[in-house]
């Protein structure tokens, strides 16, 4: 276990000048696209922007991040996230209700953090069994978790058809009701959440989570502390799915019940990390444009061309046998999703002379 | 494959993806137009597709007699669009900021969810949009406080005045509400929001009327229902209120024959009512009663006039000719009427033009289709009366009851009015406390002129 710990902080000291130069040139389009999410966004878009695109877009690229902590580095496969969404959603639902003093990003941590725990308890199952087994055990906390939140008048402040409604979202005096606030919030948190979880990988736990997803014979032999690593990547996936559920519940919808974390939102985080790639940050943020944007492109595209030539009906169906058949085309391209043939892509064009 | 020529495909596929998605951002500015953009959000995929496409029939078809027949709404004619949500949310929150800003210089008076959590997830984009929504007997039922909800319109019927107008119509068949002392209603319903939204109404009658009220939740889907059956045979309740979803009604239906429960002593919600619910169930469901606002039958007059304005002239958008009159098909009929007329009363204040989410929201507070309007709309048995104001954005809380005699549905009662006074107390009061929870200050009536 120490040597594997000191694997991980040479890495990170190895810095040495040569090496930081490249590292420099990788940075460079994250801070042109940071730059451009958090200046451009909100100069030019408008609230179809924000409320239909980007918003929704952030926060599934967020629940398949935590996702792909858990299922692509730690190799912990989860149909759990839908209800680790609604934890989050319900936790931070209840701190602002019955907590009002705690600022708006306490909140959203702490609903996180219950959100977390959950996880760890849904993920204790993982200790013993793995595989299919395991997706069994996390599909029956989506169906319980889902179920609570129905069930049990307490969590939604006892409305009486379950669901919560956002209270003010309000930080620091600002109203953080018009779309754009809500925009920024979404990718703030996002940004902050996702640099975390990308230091997160590549610090030490995130290498005993990837011998663990490799191996987990072999990891326990090395000394590698199996049963720590697969708690922790349930917590960290169940934390950042927990924020995301916030987000949807609060910046994306306003209000929302149990049925919006569904076992269909579970799927949709799986599909996101498979197509975008797993064990991938990249991936979920591009999975999720796949599964989020493309649909709507495919239906502007299809309006456009075809609006009352074509029978609306036929046209939704059709519609969704390309979205299925471009699944499929990718997969085949690059079963390691569309991170891998990015990448392959980014490779190729930067040395231009081979092929 | 040389990869210049691939980078070049490549590179079209991301400006055609680009130009796509640009799209979104360009809005049309051209001068006003005497025509009247109304937004339609669809579901004709998905799970409630067999549901949705009749009723955008019915409603286009009525769009489309407007057009042919009358010229519109004072000549201002009406065009459309689709736009397909699958019933779901992320679908529907897209639509709906696809169509908000209104379409070649007409705005949008009203738009209609047809979702819950559509419905659910537009409440306050709306109001702030300032742009009306219409739920057809669903949607939030403390909605019927307008002076909170100034843009939410749960028109007709709600939840609490559906379970209501059940109660009232056993009160009928035993022979008033007296009657009801001592009788065991047993309500089975979906376990979800919608399903649980009518316990609390249910609660208040059972305690005004003395008679025993009985919950059994059903999971969703609800395709196994042998244990609430079995507990029904054990409890033996006279009546069985059920307030299904999908496959739900039909299995109850066939489950309760099984079990031996009489099927003509099931009445079906608003949402339990239509052929698709009973049809599956085959010859067993004979006898099963339901509560709508919206009677099957092919027979009014405003069917003759769609038929030869529409359906004769090959203009319709029913694909399945055999939906004609069918309780889907009638739902977006009055669906379409409850609309024109709002926006028909706006033009009374407003002028003859387009008119706008605002403009629509007054015409829908003054709404008053009485019976002498519904005779000339040619719907008289189909169209329950309605009149809405500020404080109140439900207007009817009224009902028929109809009964599958194995092949379709006949009326079985006149219109039966809800309890609504007695259950306007607690629609107030959840009103109140979402207005606090929101920091609301409720409109006065006296705001009802601007």
């Amino acid at each position: 276990m120490s040597s594997i710990g000191s694997d991980a902080a040479s890495d990170f000291i190895a810095a040495t000048p040569d090496a930081l130069w490249p590292r420099v040139r990788r940075a460079l389009p994250i801070a042109a696209l940071l730059a451009a999410a958090f200046v451009g966004a909100p100069a030019v878009g408008d609230d179809y922007w924000f409320n239909a695109i980007l918003i929704p877009f952030l926060i599934m690229a967020l629940a398949g991040l935590g996702l792909n902590l858990l299922m692509g580095y730690a190799g912990q496969a989860s149909l759990g996230t839908g209800a680790f969404m609604a934890t989050g959603a319900y936790a931070t639902y209840n701190l602002m209700l019955r907590l009002p003093e705690l600022p708006l990003p306490a909140s959203l941590a702490l609903g996180g953090v219950i959100a977390g725990a959950v996880a760890v308890v849904v993920g204790l199952p993982s200790l013993r069994i793995k595989g299919f087994y395991l997706i069994a055990t996390t599909l029956a906390a989506q169906f319980l978790l889902e179920w609570t939140f129905n069930q049990y008048g307490w969590f939604s402040n006892y409305s009486t058809s379950s669901s919560i409604s956002a209270p003010r979202l309000v930080f620091l005096g600002y109203d953080l009701s018009s779309p754009v606030a809500r925009y920024l919030l979404t990718l703030t948190t996002a940004t902050v959440v996702t640099l975390v979880a990308a230091r997160l990988v590549r610090s030490q736990t995130g290498r005993i989570w990837t011998a663990i997803r490799d191996m987990d014979t072999a990891a326990a032999v090395i000394g590698v502390p199996v049963a720590r690593g697969k708690l922790t990547a349930f917590f960290a996936g169940g934390f950042i799915c927990g924020v995301a559920g916030a987000l949807w519940a609060f910046a994306y919808l306003g209000t929302v019940d149990a049925r919006s974390f569904d076992l269909d939102r579970s799927f949709q985080a799986m599909f996101i990390i498979i197509i975008g790639g797993m064990g991938s940050i990249a991936g979920s943020f591009i999975g999720a444009a796949f599964v989020v944007l493309l649909p709507i492109l495919l239906s502007r595209v299809a309006g456009a061309a075809f609006g009352g030539a074509v029978d609306a009906g036929q046209l939704e169906n059709l519609q969704n046998v390309v979205f299925g058949a471009l699944i499929i085309v990718f997969l085949i391209k690059e079963p390691q999703g569309l991170a891998a043939l990015l990448a392959r892509l980014g490779r190729r064009l930067s040395s231009p002379s081979r092929r | 494959m040389s990869s210049r020529i691939g980078r070049l495909r490549r590179a079209a596929i991301l400006a055609v993806v680009g130009l796509g998605l640009g799209a979104g951002l360009s809005s049309a500015e051209e001068p006003p137009v005497q025509k009247q953009y109304i937004p339609l959000l669809t579901y004709r995929v998905g799970a409630y597709a067999s549901s949705g496409i009749p009723i955008w029939a019915g409603i286009i078809d009525y769009f489309t007699y407007l057009n042919e027949a009358e010229g519109g709404i004072n000549g201002v004619k009406l065009f459309w669009d689709e736009c397909e949500t699958e019933w779901g949310v992320e679908k529907g929150v897209e639509c709906y900021e696809r169509v908000k800003g209104g379409k070649d210089g007409s705005p949008v008076p009203i738009l209609w969810p047809h979702s819950d959590p559509i419905g659910k997830a537009l409440t306050e984009k709306a109001a702030a949009d300032k742009i009306p929504l219409v739920t057809l007997n669903y949607g939030r039922t403390e909605a019927v406080d307008g002076r909170v909800f100034p843009y939410s319109f749960p028109v007709v019927l709600s939840f609490y005045s559906e379970a209501s107008t059940a109660i009232n119509f056993i009160a009928q068949k035993v022979g008033g509400k007296d009657k009801l002392k001592g009788l065991k209603i047993a309500t089975v319903y979906h376990d979800s929001p919608y399903g649980k939204e009518t316990q609390p109404a249910l609660d208040l009658l059972a305690k005004t009327y003395g008679f025993e009220n009985i919950q059994i939740p059903v999971a969703h889907p609800g395709n196994d229902q042998s244990a609430q059956w079995g507990r029904i045979r054990q409890l033996k309740p006279d009546w069985v209120f059920l307030r299904g979803w999908g496959v739900m009604t039909p299995v109850a239906v066939k489950t309760a024959a099984k079990t031996g429960f009489p099927v003509d002593h099931i009445i079906g919600g608003i949402w339990s009512s239509s052929e698709e619910d009973v049809r599956p169930a085959g010859a067993v469901g004979k006898g099963y009663l339901a509560i709508t606002t919206y009677p099957a039958g092919a027979d009014f007059p405003i069917h003759d006039k769609i038929r030869r304005f529409v359906i004769d002239t090959g203009k319709s958008n029913l694909q399945d000719k055999k939906s004609f009159g069918s309780v889907y098909y009638n739902s977006g009929i009055v669906d379409a009427i409850i609309l024109t007329e709002a926006i028909r009363t706006a033009q009374g204040k407003f002028g003859h033009r387009a008119i706008n989410g605002e403009e629509a929201r007054w015409g829908l507070e003054h709404l008053d289709i009485t019976d002498q309007r519904i005779d000339e709309i040619g719907a008289t048995g189909l169209q329950p009366t309605l009149e809405l104001s500020l404080s109140d954005h439900e207007g009817g809380g009224i009902a028929r009851v109809i009964q599958w005699d194995g092949a379709k549905w006949s009326t079985v009662s006149d219109w039966i009015q809800a309890d609504r006074d007695l259950l306007r107390p607690l629609i107030l009061e959840r009103a109140a406390a979402y207005a606090r929870e929101k920091g609301i200050t409720p409109r006065s009536d006296a705001d009802s002129t601007n």
